[in-house]
């Protein structure tokens, strides 16, 4: 024990300091660590073999219904839903996590009620929901609350596929934004909002001049989530008759039998659609990080500039 | 200087402020008036109630009894036919928008650049135009000695560099009455000279201003008068020369004492 660790130093070894520089140290070269790379991939090579050869998984009609119409189209739906869904759910989470933080308590407890209905019952069945609203209430009409009506609408004609998927979306993923934006505005030293409020701003100025930006570094991450699995989720609303990308690819295989190579298809698709989108995450992280210690400094901004005109005069 | 007593009201006139939180009383009746190009030092031990105090005057922190006003105007409220309403939010923020505050942690803005962080108000409170609010933000950088620095993130200076940003922001407004909440108490020691070296050539321009700190020093060079707080009331008040040289009362002396 005692000779393993005295300081080498005491042991009469030498004294000079370039010998103890810490900019000269380097990792000992490890022949283990080699080897797990090359058993690694190895096995990874092998099994992408596998995969490629096997002709189960039918490559060769995965590559020819690809870019098949029915698919595209099917792809389009999962898109333009995501799109849609992901944009009303954003901005209406905005607007329930201010609510659920205003002083106002009517403001606040509508919105904790929209909140725990449309997280606390599944998706699916809003989604069925919506779509049978007619069911429930045959027609939907604005008017006076126990008096008159000023107009009125049959619901079957207001509530198509379309609008039942959509709003359905929306809302369950309203209520989820709404909790990770108001986590988002949360981690804000309450400080900033105190200065802006010293400075004369009004709330809305406050959260969208120096809240917002700040609690982004916190709402970004999770709403990444948020958004991938919403690409997945819509294709729940096959249950509501939308060709939405899986439906798509289901329709094919119920007719041609080739199961697998369909849903490879679906999935290859799927994984495209994410992978550009984490892309996108990334480059939206790096931007709410500056200011941050660590963070390379912005070129772009106004105040930049001034300076660089300013020094070459 | 007969009309001088009557023409000129204080800027800042506070009566019989008491406020609590959670019952227990932090401010048991403050009276004070400060004029117009004034300096006031509150100085008093920690838990006398002086930052309280200042965040009352322009509405941090609302008070339950009493009233305040500056400039004329009482802070968050309105007479309307002998009957007194609070004023909406967006009257609150029409007031404070010519009272700067300068904080002890100084809560610059993280994601914006020294020079976004002094233009924001001047721009977006004040309508001012751009151009004109840039280049009057470079000429108070340049008055707090933060010239070099105008592209940087507050996170990339040192605290004595981001206070200066911070009395640079709040001139910004063109302010009538300055605030400063413990500007030098988060600082390292070396760093205080160069906040208290602005501060002092403020105060020499003859800004009205009201400054919550422990800098007994400061008090002595630069306040016209220095109030002393304990316990949630003014102690005693006075010229710096007989407070701090010649204090009467028992507290204030027990306080100063620790000082020498």
């Amino acid at each position: 024990m005692n000779t393993l660790s005295a300081p080498a130093m005491e042991k009469g070894a030498r004294m000079d300091a370039d010998l103890y520089d810490v900019a000269r140290a380097h990792r000992p070269f490890r022949p283990g660590r080699l080897l797990l790379w090359v058993v690694v991939l190895a096995v990874a090579a092998n099994f992408a073999y596998i995969v490629a050869n096997n002709p189960n998984f039918g490559w060769p009609v995965v590559a020819t219904y690809f870019f098949d119409p029915t698919v595209i189209r099917g792809l389009y739906v999962t898109l333009g839903l995501t799109v849609v869904a992901m944009a009303i759910g954003v901005a209406l989470g905005l607007l329930l996590a201010i609510a659920r933080m205003s002083r106002d308590r009517l403001a606040s407890s509508i919105s904790g009620l929209f909140i725990w209905f449309f997280r606390g019952t599944p998706l699916l069945v809003q989604l069925i929901f919506w779509y049978n609203l007619s069911t429930l209430f045959p027609e939907i009409s604005i008017g006076i609350p126990f008096g008159p009506t000023f107009a009125s609408w049959n619901t079957n004609d207001l509530i198509s596929p379309v609008t039942a998927a959509i709003v359905g979306l929306a809302l369950n993923e309203a209520a989820y934004m709404a909790e990770i934006i108001r986590g988002g505005l949360l981690s804000v030293d309450k400080g900033q909002s105190e200065t802006a409020e010293a400075f004369g701003m009004t709330r809305a100025r406050a959260l969208r001049r120096i809240i917002i930006p700040q609690a982004m570094r916190s709402i970004v991450p999770p709403t990444g989530n948020q958004l991938i699995s919403m690409i997945k989720a819509t294709s729940l609303v096959s249950v509501i008759a939308m060709a939405d990308l899986l439906y798509s690819v289901q329709s094919i295989y119920n007719r041609t039998f080739e199961v697998m190579p369909m849903l490879l298809v679906a999935v290859l698709w799927y994984l495209l659609i994410t992978s550009i989108l984490n892309v996108g995450q990334g480059a939206i992280e790096r931007h709410y990080n500056r200011g941050e210690r660590d963070a390379a400094v912005r070129k772009d901004d106004a105040a930049e500039k001034a300076v660089q005109q300013e020094d070459a005069r | 200087m007969t009309m001088s007593s009557i023409d000129q009201a204080p800027l800042v006139r506070a009566r019989n402020v008491h406020k609590s939180f959670h019952h227990v009383e932090v401010l048991k009746g403050i009276d004070l008036d400060v004029k117009a190009g004034e300096v006031v030092v509150v100085l008093g031990p920690s838990g006398s109630g002086k930052s309280t105090f200042l965040r009352c005057i322009n509405r941090l922190e609302t008070i339950d009894k009493g009233s305040i006003f500056v400039d004329g105007g009482q802070i968050g409220y309105q007479l309307k036919n002998d009957k007194l309403q609070p004023l909406s939010n967006r009257a609150i923020a029409a007031q404070r928008s010519r009272i700067g505050m300068v904080f002890q942690q100084f809560n610059l803005y993280p994601h914006m650049t020294v020079l976004q962080n002094v233009i924001e108000a001047p721009i977006g409170v004040h309508g001012r135009n751009r151009d004109e609010a840039i280049a009057e933000a470079r000429e108070l950088l340049a008055k707090v000695g933060m010239s070099h620095k105008v592209s940087a993130y507050p996170r990339q200076l040192s605290g004595g560099q981001q206070q200066r940003v911070a009395i640079a922001r709040a001139l910004a407004i063109r302010p009538t009455l300055m605030l400063f909440d413990e500007p030098t108490s988060a600082l390292d020691p070396e760093l205080v000279g160069e906040v208290l070296t602005t501060m002092r050539s403020l105060a020499d321009q003859g800004l009205t201003m009201i400054v919550v700190t422990h800098e007994i020093g400061f008090a002595r060079e630069a306040a016209d008068r220095v109030v002393f707080m304990d316990g949630g009331r003014v102690v005693e008040e006075g010229p710096p020369e007989a407070v701090l040289e010649n204090p009467q009362h028992p507290r204030t002396r027990s306080f100063l004492s620790r000082f020498i």
